[in-house]
């Protein structure tokens, strides 16, 4: 079977398949170290080793807080409740993220960033939402 | 047949190559405006819609006109625009793309624009807007697409496609009517609460439209081997002269009721643009052009001797759009603004950057026109002598 | 089996379609999708309750600019409305954001005219802000619901992250009590307030009657700041408050009333002992 105008097509694959990989080859060499989000903020280190817990478990906020912000953005501003009962806990929350999540977590840098920079999400939030200014010592 | 709008002579392309250019040069200013935010644009708190909503406002009646087409070579039978209903179809396309277009360099959230599907308001006469113009983009697509592929093959469109070209007439009525809505529902501004303003916006989409349409069928006349026919352009001149003797007629009943009752809400924003309140007269020279260019087109449309002469129909045809855009397309909007809810005279003039992104959406729009006219056309070449039944 | 490419194309684009149809409605069962729900959420138990809060504008008792500027201010620095003054003190009226301010008599009642009225009301300022109206246009127009009038107490609110910018409330409201963002206004944000956010370039914002006071038992900010009895805030339908009791038995005219809008905001004629 003859490939018409070969030399044209098998020119066009090798640009496409240089242009579809170059996000992989770009970053060979460049180090991607694992996201390490830091709780060591002051508002947590006052708390006792048994009290740091967040609003709900570890595994449930790495997967869900997203979802968890978002419901709590529309139950605020657009039905009027402000206090969250944790499914884990039992424990009354104020839903705000700028008073109540960054409260704990004032290194937005060190926490938010970390896993969001490895991830290349850029959550707009912080568009109008007060970040909470931090050193940029430690 | 997507591949005939891509063969063409050098003037062809040099005309594309322009319309390219303009629509880069208003991406680019978009890009700007995206970044710094439509603070770019000469509006403000007090005019808050300007020329972006002016523009989509009078293509929305561009748009609309095709219908001018279609009820009498479909409801009637008028087989001599047989050729031409084409033409008005990928018209509306253009136009109605235009529209969706200017809302979107008008919003402030353009990346949100999903949230009118996610949470539809039914109370909302922007919503049923939204609905209304993709329905109609959606319903012209399909129609044009269908039946010029069926006269390319020599046949006679399917039947399927009788029912929706049925449902285009009222859906043309109802996308001008809902966007003559936006305003004529609004309390409190007495410019544009009148229950004449889906009328005033449906008589001039019906002249402005068919007039556009006859400069472009004698444009595609000389510069190409398709030849809409004496017929036709006679029969839309026609058309277009009653319409504009409604919408010039709707006109005047509006300034009657502004001033003979004398009521100062209604009164000023007349004033404001026809003498200037408070030492502003930005408007008034654009708006007494469109005032005489109406009366004078509208004159010499209803000469049969003038009328029925191509030149000066065009002549007329060229007043009559201009005076029609400068009335739809910004006097009416700024109107409605000045002077503001406090009764405080703030004015508005369209920045540079806001004209160019402005220059670059008609661009689009002209590109979309052209490409979809070379493909009818060339349909047309292709076809002649060959006679189908609708 | 022999297929064509017409028949193959058709075939996997309902596929995909039924595909995504199939995921969407098993979404539905993913709690999350619903929202949150009481008993999972509560109101804060210190909030301010009303059935139609309301408010009454004693323009007595601001005597001077400072009465004024202090309501304001609280107002524009507790919610981190920037300020688009240039340095000389004019005002760069075309993206100025404003949510509550100063009006003439015949700019704040265009349609009461009086040649012959006193002076000192036709050159004394009013306060002017959203009226919250019982009917508001802007809700009515607006394409997204970003704007929506609260069914527990009638306040008139902005969800500022559904905002499209598409600025059919400005246009429908008949008080001219919008602003809207026309560029970032953070650098313009002359003290932080780290409590409540800032908006972003793109949408529109107004007075909301403070509801993030209100959840935590407090008055609105200018309530708050205004000279005593300056502006008065309460429960209309409660029978016992005091915006009721002034309504009822004072001479109070609202803006533009014939507008069929209901606003909530009334303005007191004559002056009042109400301390």
């Amino acid at each position: 079977m003859k490939l018409y105008d070969g030399g044209k097509i098998l020119i066009g694959l090798l640009v496409f398949a240089a242009i579809a990989t170059f996000p992989f080859y770009y970053n060979i060499g460049k180090v991607n170290a694992k996201p390490e989000p830091k709780l060591d903020t002051p508002a947590i280190l006052q708390l006792p080793e048994q009290e740091r817990k967040c609003v709900e478990s570890k595994t449930f906020m790495r997967t869900e807080h997203m979802q968890l912000i978002n419901n709590w953005r529309d139950s605020v501003v657009r039905d009027g409740y402000r206090q969250y009962v944790s499914i884990t806990t039992g424990k009354h929350y104020n839903m705000s993220l700028q008073n109540e999540c960054m409260r704990c977590h004032s290194n937005k840098k060190k926490f938010c960033d970390e896993c969001h920079n490895y991830m290349a999400v850029k959550p707009y939030c912080w568009d109008c939402h007060i970040a909470p200014k931090e050193d940029d010592k430690s | 047949m997507l591949e005939k709008a891509f063969v063409g002579s050098k003037k062809y392309w040099s005309w594309v190559l322009f319309l390219c250019a303009l629509a880069v040069s208003g991406v680019y200013y978009y890009l700007q405006q995206f970044n710094y935010g439509l603070g770019l644009t000469g509006l403000s708190r007090d005019v808050s819609w300007g020329l972006y909503i002016g523009q989509f406002t009078f293509l929305v009646g561009v748009a609309a006109s095709a219908v001018m087409l279609v009820i009498p070579h479909y409801l009637h039978d008028y087989k001599k625009f047989s050729k031409v209903v084409i033409l008005g179809e990928f018209l509306a396309i253009a136009a109605v793309t235009m529209c969706i277009l200017f809302i979107f360099v008008d919003m402030g959230q353009p990346m949100r624009i999903m949230n009118v599907v996610l949470h539809p308001t039914l109370n909302s006469v922007m919503f049923w807007d939204s609905v209304v113009l993709s329905g109609y983009l959606f319903l012209n697509l399909m129609i044009g697409w269908v039946t010029l592929s069926a006269d390319r093959k020599g046949v006679a469109p399917p039947k399927w496609i009788k029912p929706f070209i049925y449902l285009s007439v009222p859906w043309a009525v109802s996308i001008h009517t809902v966007t003559a809505f936006l305003y004529a529902g609004l309390p409190g501004r007495h410019f544009w609460l009148s229950a004449v303003m889906a009328a005033r916006f449906l008589a001039s989409a019906f002249a402005g439209g068919p007039a556009l349409l006859i400069l472009l069928a004698l444009i595609v006349r000389k510069v190409t081997k398709f030849d809409p026919g004496k017929e036709p352009i006679r029969t839309l001149g026609v058309i277009v002269a009653y319409a504009m003797f409604a919408n010039v007629f709707l006109l005047g009943l509006e300034f009657f009721t502004a001033f003979y009752s004398n009521i100062p809400g209604h009164m000023e924003s007349f004033k404001y643009l026809y003498v200037g309140i408070d030492g502003h007269h930005e408007l008034v020279p654009m708006m007494w052009v469109s005032s005489i260019f109406a009366a004078a087109s509208l004159i010499m449309l209803l000469i049969p001797g003038i009328r029925r002469n191509e030149s000066t129909l065009s002549l007329a045809c060229i007043m009559l759009f201009i005076s029609l855009w400068i009335d739809k397309g910004f006097g009416l909007i700024i109107g409605g603004f000045v002077p503001n809810m406090l009764n405080q005279v703030r004015t508005y003039w369209p920045t540079r950057q806001e004209s160019i992104i402005t220059l670059g959406v008609w661009a689009i729009g002209f590109l979309i026109l052209t490409f979809l006219y070379k493909i009818a056309v060339s349909v047309r070449e292709d076809t002649a002598g060959v006679e189908i039944e609708h | 089996m022999s297929m064509d490419r017409r028949k193959f194309l058709k075939l996997a684009g309902i596929s995909s379609l039924l595909g995504l149809g199939a995921t969407a409605a098993s979404a539905s069962h993913n709690v999350w999708v619903k929202g949150l729900e009481p008993p999972q959420v509560e109101p804060n138990k210190e909030a301010l309750k009303a059935e139609h809060w309301a408010m009454v504008v004693d323009m007595s008792k601001f005597k001077t600019e400072e009465d004024f500027q202090k309501t304001i201010s609280a107002c524009h620095t507790t919610h981190n409305v920037p300020d688009f003054r240039n340095a000389d003190g004019t005002v760069d009226i075309k993206d100025e954001i404003k949510w509550i301010w100063k009006a003439k008599y015949e700019h704040a009642f265009p349609d009461q005219e009086n040649p012959y009225m006193d002076e000192k009301i036709k050159e004394m300022p009013f306060i002017v802000l959203c009226n919250h109206c019982e009917n508001p246009a802007c809700v009515r127009v607006c394409p997204t619901q970003a704007t929506f009038k609260r069914k527990s107490d009638g306040i008139v609110m902005m969800d500022m992250h559904r905002c499209i910018g598409c600025r059919f409330c400005m246009a429908a409201c008949p008080y001219g009590a919008r602003s809207f963002n026309y560029r970032d206004p953070r650098p313009f944000i002359k003290s932080e307030n780290k409590e409540y956010p800032t908006r972003t370039k793109g949408v529109v914002e107004k007075c909301t009657f403070c509801t993030e006071r209100l959840a935590f038992g407090k008055l609105p900010a200018c309530v708050e700041a205004a000279p005593k009895g300056g502006l008065i805030f309460g429960d209309l339908a409660d029978k016992n408050s005091e915006v009721r009791k002034i309504v009822e038995t004072s001479y109070t005219i609202r803006r533009k009333p014939e507008l069929g809008t209901g606003p909530s905001v009334y303005y007191l004629i004559g002056g009042n002992e109400h301390a």
